[in-house]
């Protein structure tokens, strides 16, 4: 079986996020695969070693994206497909419109990708890929089994609840926490990589015209700055009863944060 | 241009979710004079009218049910079928609102697709500025970054709110909007539900939540959490968790707050045993009012707290749960 992994590079969660002027100052961070679509590459993967076929990964980004392709080689796919983007959060609809169209002409029946990114967090581009591929999807899969029978059979998390479906290939799944634990790139791995294939495309190589009509950006970043920050308030003291009981009178008649019922 | 405005309506239970009624003030305060909106309600053939009534009363136009028994059950490709079939009388350059929910994040996206639309996911914030240009605010990197954002295109186009982010729309005494139904032919779902397990009780959902009582790794145990529970109870509230809590076992994955787990704003957050991790942070610093129960001083969750306990949680929860029994 053939599946294409849609993949994103994001600066890693325990970075800062330092903005000035209206942009992210990243020069010193720590770039990763998202989580997420790491856990859809590991399943991936785990899939070609017990029924054969090949990983492909998909990124389309800015050139943040090597170093999460090349990593994600070396964890075992065997090549690589780097869209390039000025911007690797740009407006989902133009993304999804460049994977959709890479995807489609790399003839593959299965494609993972991750619930969200941490970094831009809208949960937009899979599921807009799969729409657009005339695909059924399944999405928040903690669990995956694809049935000789080309039916995959997903467990999905919704909101606490456990819901088991089947989805018909050829199908998308979005990977959420608790699908696997994602492997470390071994270092043969590593060395492997580097003779793997990662082809460069342009949206022009690809048909599509991003700069005006059908296939144009959407949505807009009109600006972009640090949340306000959170002083810290005030610890109590005195014995715990006391505390107890100013902490209730706090949330009641100052903080105002408690409802009598 | 008058615009259209649809919301759709999610019921949990039977009753509206509160996050419907958030989506529909949203929308409201976005909307210029001439405006419609409208309220789009999926039920699954066997519902009382009850929440399209609750519905009618909220300063919308107009309620359009969809009523098929295959919408007891989301399947995504079925439930774009009866927003589209909903639509199909009005206008058709319309603004869609969801709430950013289970249902509504994996929704929304296969909808904006089907329509060549763009998407503001996740919204907290969102104002008519004074040019007429709508302008949303999300956080981004968990809340270490907030982004303006806004559509190029005016319609369609596609909303998802954050719980608890907008001030709910309240009932209008005497208003009553009209109430339709619309035919609905389901198209052949590929996507098979077979089963939905409900993992975790409790009645209040987290993401909705106007109370959250949340444990970590110092909670100690599965047992440890009864006590946070039971404090959740008197208040109304609902339990979360650390992954530092699901990751020992103590509960469900479906509890983690945090980067990997849900994103919550109450307006009450009691953190117990917690130590505050960025990747905890990102999870619920933007809750209104943070209290941090630890025994360790110089826990960083005490940086961000509006008040703090240094004590030991099985002491300090228990007196609260004395403390508000006797009173209430
Ligand atoms: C990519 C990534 C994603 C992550 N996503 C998340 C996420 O979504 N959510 C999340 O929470 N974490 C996440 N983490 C993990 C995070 O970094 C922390 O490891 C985790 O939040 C720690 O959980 P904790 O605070 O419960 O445990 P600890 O850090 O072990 O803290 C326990 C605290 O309990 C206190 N304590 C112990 N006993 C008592 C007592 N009797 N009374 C009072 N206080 C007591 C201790 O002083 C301590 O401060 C993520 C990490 C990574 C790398």
């Amino acid at each position: 079986m053939n599946i294409a992994v849609l993949l994103k590079s994001v600066i890693a969660t325990d970075e800062p996020v330092v903005v000035r002027n209206g942009k992210i100052e990243n020069s010193e961070a720590k770039w990763v695969i998202n989580p997420y679509d790491e856990y859809g590459l590991e399943e991936a993967l785990r899939l070609k070693e017990t029924r054969g076929g090949t990983v492909t990964v998909l990124s389309a980004g800015n050139d943040k994206t090597i170093e999460a392709l090349r990593t994600a080689l070396a964890m075992g796919a065997d090549e690589a497909i780097w869209i390039r983007t000025e911007d690797s959060s740009g407006d989902e609809h133009v993304v999804s419109l460049l994977l959709a169209e890479a995807v489609r002409r790399g003839g593959f029946e299965l494609v993972f990708a991750g619930h969200l990114s941490v970094d831009n967090g809208a949960g937009q581009v899979a599921i807009r890929v799969a729409e657009l591929l005339g695909w059924p999807h399944a999405g928040a899969v903690v669990a995956c089994e694809v049935g000789e029978d080309g039916t995959v059979r997903v467990t999905r998390d919704a909101e606490g609840d456990s819901e088991s479906w089947e989805v018909p290939l050829p199908a998308l799944l979005t990977a959420q926490q608790g699908l696997n634990e994602p492997r470390y790139p071994a270092l043969a791995g590593i060395m492997k990589a580097k003779r793997k294939p990662l082809r460069e495309m342009t949206a022009d190589e690809l048909g599509i015209d991003t700069a005006s009509g059908e296939a144009s950006a959407r949505t807009t970043r009109l600006g972009l700055a640090s949340p306000p920050e959170r002083a810290a308030g005030r610890k109590l003291q005195g014995a715990v009863r006391e505390q107890a009981a100013e902490l209730i009178a706090l949330l009641r008649n100052e903080a105002k944060a408690l409802k009598e019922r | 241009m008058s615009r259209q405005h649809i919301v759709v309506a999610e019921c949990r239970d039977g009753e509206l979710r509160r996050v419907t009624l958030e989506a529909i003030a949203a929308a409201r305060a976005c909307m210029a004079d001439g405006d419609r909106l409208a309220a789009v309600l999926p039920l699954d053939g066997g519902a009382d009218a009850g929440a399209a009534e609750a519905l009618a009363q909220r300063g919308v136009d107009e309620v359009i049910v969809v009523d098929h028994p295959v919408l007891g059950r989301y399947a995504p490709e079925t439930h774009v079928a009866a927003l589209l079939a909903a639509a199909t009388a009005l206008a058709p350059e319309t603004r869609w609102w969801l709430g950013h929910t289970a249902i509504g994040r994996d929704l929304a996206p296969r909808l904006a697709a089907r329509l060549g639309a763009g998407q503001v996911s996740d919204a907290i914030g969102a104002a008519r500025g004074g040019d007429g240009r709508i302008v949303f605010t999300r956080a981004l990197h968990a809340g270490k970054a907030l982004e303006q954002r806004a559509f190029l295109m005016d319609a369609p186009a596609v909303v998802t709110v954050r719980p608890n982010n907008f001030a709910p729309a309240e009932a209008i005494a005497g208003a009553a909007a009209p109430i339709r139904s619309v035919p609905f032919d389901p198209p052949i779902s590929r996507v098979v539900v077979r089963d939905v397990v409900q993992r975790v009780s409790g009645t209040v959902d987290l993401a909705e939540a106007r109370v959250i009582i949340a444990g970590g790794r110092g909670v100690k145990s599965a047992a440890g959490f009864g006590p946070l529970a039971e404090l959740a109870a008197l208040l109304g509230g609902a339990v979360g968790a650390s992954r530092g809590a699901c990751d020992a076992g103590y509960c469900d994955y479906a509890l983690q707050i945090g980067q990997t787990g849900k994103t919550v704003t109450p307006d009450l957050y009691i953190a117990c045993g917690i130590s505050g991790a960025v990747q905890h942070l990102a999870g619920m610093s933007r809750s209104r009012v943070i209290v941090a129960i630890n025994k360790d001083p110089d826990a960083p969750i005490f940086g961000i707290a509006d008040y703090g306990i240094v004590g030991d949680l099985f002491e300090v929860v228990p007196a609260l749960i004395a403390e508000l029994s006797g009173e209430f």
